[in-house]
């Protein structure tokens, strides 16, 4: 069998090829992930020690009021953060579409531009724009709209902010291709009819570009009930999210059971998430490739 | 004429959307830019003119070594994510084997899965497995999420690609590495090198997992960003930002250009 032509041409070198990786994601990927669930009904010793003994207790702490507290803060920014990266990313998306493919390319080069240099530095540096002495609130004062500085940094809307900062371009880039991609005809054909700009948007246009929107909204929503750091920059520890939660467990009150229940839940949104976008229709390869 | 005015219409709104995009998209940037001339050490107001952060910039060797460490663990993670994940595309274009659909969906696990489940997973392995946190484990946690990325660009690639140059070869006596070498990674290296920026990019931003899975061995920049944000952030690390911008313009102009000019040959 081992010296079978089938066995040479197919056999020897697909093991060669998928090995590596088939190693790599078992090890790195599906045991780590599994190991975490089983930690998450363990307890924990006097010295921090992981106790290999069944307890549902992680699940039950999910329920207490400070905890259900961030997470439905989590929630709100996360919602919240959502729609305003799709309020502003699908008219963005729409021009870009509807411009000269030079004005394309150019258009895509500076939404990417910012992405490339450290987002900690960039939300940091908002704090001189947000801050009581900052830039906006000068600003707002000279125009005579506000008497005296308002606080905007350590506020929930810092924290929103920052997320639609960090994650719009996770929304542009789908909204855009599947505008872009639109059938220009089926456009014209409603305006020739007599339909105009709102009707066609509403009955045409929408309705297509919705798997954009919804793909974008994934790449935002699922990230933004993590990314501690943004609460951490903007919120100043005021507006806490479940990652804040999670960090905190692993790195300072080092009860990882706790926080493993807290990422176990954490897996079961996310799942709840991309099984609604899949149900709609929606393409897993649409999530990977932007 | 009705119609005319509101396309003009439509055209001033389009321009105006898309001018407040961009200023707050380069708004915090223009700052991080200014104030790296700052002479006031606390980033609050601009003060006056100086140079002379960034020779404190060069003084300052942890806040280098971070950056030249984030660099190290980039290029090594990369390199890792390339060969395993070239190899991986191939696989599962050329044939159909058992395990393709569970790969397949682990795949999809560190690109859908916030990354903060994926950094304390790999943490609490890491621990049960009794490897040191330092470059080691952040080289293993960086390839762990760029090899999709790696996987789905080159797959991407190798969509269009028709099999019978590589049977045209064989019949020419081409052996398989020959094939590989001379036929396959010439045409999917689009894909390659797109990927292999894209896991470039995304290992040197990486603020998440690397915040779990290192030790204090192995700072990063993110991470020795982070660290000084308690103290308040220096202008020296304002004065390295800006020239990492200065350098990643100069790049992208130079690939745009030359993109530019290969597109407007092949046109002609």
């Amino acid at each position: 069998m081992f010296n079978s032509p089938a066995f040479r041409k197919k056999t020897v070198p697909l093991f060669a090829m998928i090995s590596p990786v088939t190693a790599w994601l078992v090890l790195l990927i599906a045991a780590p992930l599994v190991y975490i669930l089983i930690i998450s009904f363990c307890t924990t010793n006097e010295s921090h020690n992981i106790v290999f003994h069944f307890t549902l207790r992680n699940y039950a702490r999910l329920f207490d009021p400070t905890i259900l507290g961030i997470y439905t803060n989590s929630l709100i920014v996360a919602v919240l953060t959502t729609v305003v990266c799709i309020l502003i990313a699908y008219p963005f998306g729409y021009i870009m579409a509807s411009t000269s493919p030079f004005k394309k390319t150019l258009m895509m080069i500076f939404l990417m531009l910012p992405f490339w240099t450290n987002s900690l530095i960039r939300l940091y540096s908002w704090r001189v724009l947000l801050g009581k002495n900052g830039y906006i609130n000068d600003f707002l004062i000279y125009i005579g709209l506000i008497d005296a500085p308002i606080e905007m940094m350590f506020t929930r809307g810092a924290v929103i902010l920052g997320m639609v900062y960090t994650l719009l371009p996770f929304m542009v880039l789908p909204v855009y291709t599947v505008i872009d991609k639109l059938d220009n005809s089926l456009i014209e054909a409603s305006k020739d009819l007599g339909a105009g700009f709102w009707q066609t948007f509403r009955n045409i246009t929408l309705p297509l570009t919705v798997p954009g929107i919804f793909a974008g909204s994934i790449m935002v929503f699922i990230p933004a009930l993590g990314y501690f750091f943004v609460s951490d920059l903007m919120g100043g520890g005021n507006n806490q999210i479940i990652g804040n939660v999670i960090s905190r467990q692993f790195k300072e009150a080092y009860n990882w059971p706790f926080g493993a229940a807290l990422s176990i839940m954490l897996i079961v949104i996310t799942l709840i998430c991309v099984k609604l976008y899949t149900r709609s229709g929606g393409k897993l390869d649409e999530l990977g490739t932007v | 004429m009705q119609t005319k005015k509101t396309v003009s219409l439509q055209n001033s709104f389009s321009r105006l959307f898309s001018t407040f995009v961009y200023i707050f998209l380069y708004a915090p940037i223009a700052i991080v830019i200014l104030f790296s001339f700052n002479t006031s050490r606390r980033n609050i107001i601009f003060e006056g003119f100086t140079f002379s952060w960034y020779g404190e910039m060069i003084q300052n060797s942890s806040l280098l070594q971070s950056f030249v460490n984030t660099l190290i663990v980039a290029s090594a993670s990369t390199a890792i994510a390339v060969v395993i994940g070239t190899l991986t595309a191939v696989a599962m274009f050329r044939y159909r084997f058992k395990v393709k659909g569970a790969i397949d969906a682990l795949l999809y696990i560190p690109v859908v899965i916030p990354e903060i489940v994926l950094g304390i997973s790999l943490l609490a392995s890491f621990a049960i497995a009794n490897v040191p946190l330092g470059r080691i484990s952040l080289i293993i946690a960086h390839a762990t999420f760029s090899i999709p990325f790696v996987v789905f660009t080159v797959r991407a690639r190798l969509s269009g690609y028709d099999r019978s140059i590589e049977e045209a070869a064989m019949d020419l006596g081409a052996n398989r590495i020959q094939v590989l070498t001379g036929i396959t990674i010439p045409i999917i290296a689009p894909g390659i090198i797109s990927g292999a920026i894209l896991a470039f990019t995304l290992s040197i931003d990486d603020f998440i997992i690397s915040f779990f899975t290192t030790g204090a061995s192995s700072i990063t920049f993110p991470l020795k960003i982070m660290e000084s944000v308690r103290s308040g952030i220096r202008p020296d690390v304002y004065a390295l930002s800006s020239i990492i911008m200065l350098i990643t313009l100069i790049v992208v102009i130079i690939s745009q250009l030359s993109a530019y000019k290969n597109a407007k040959k092949s046109g002609k």
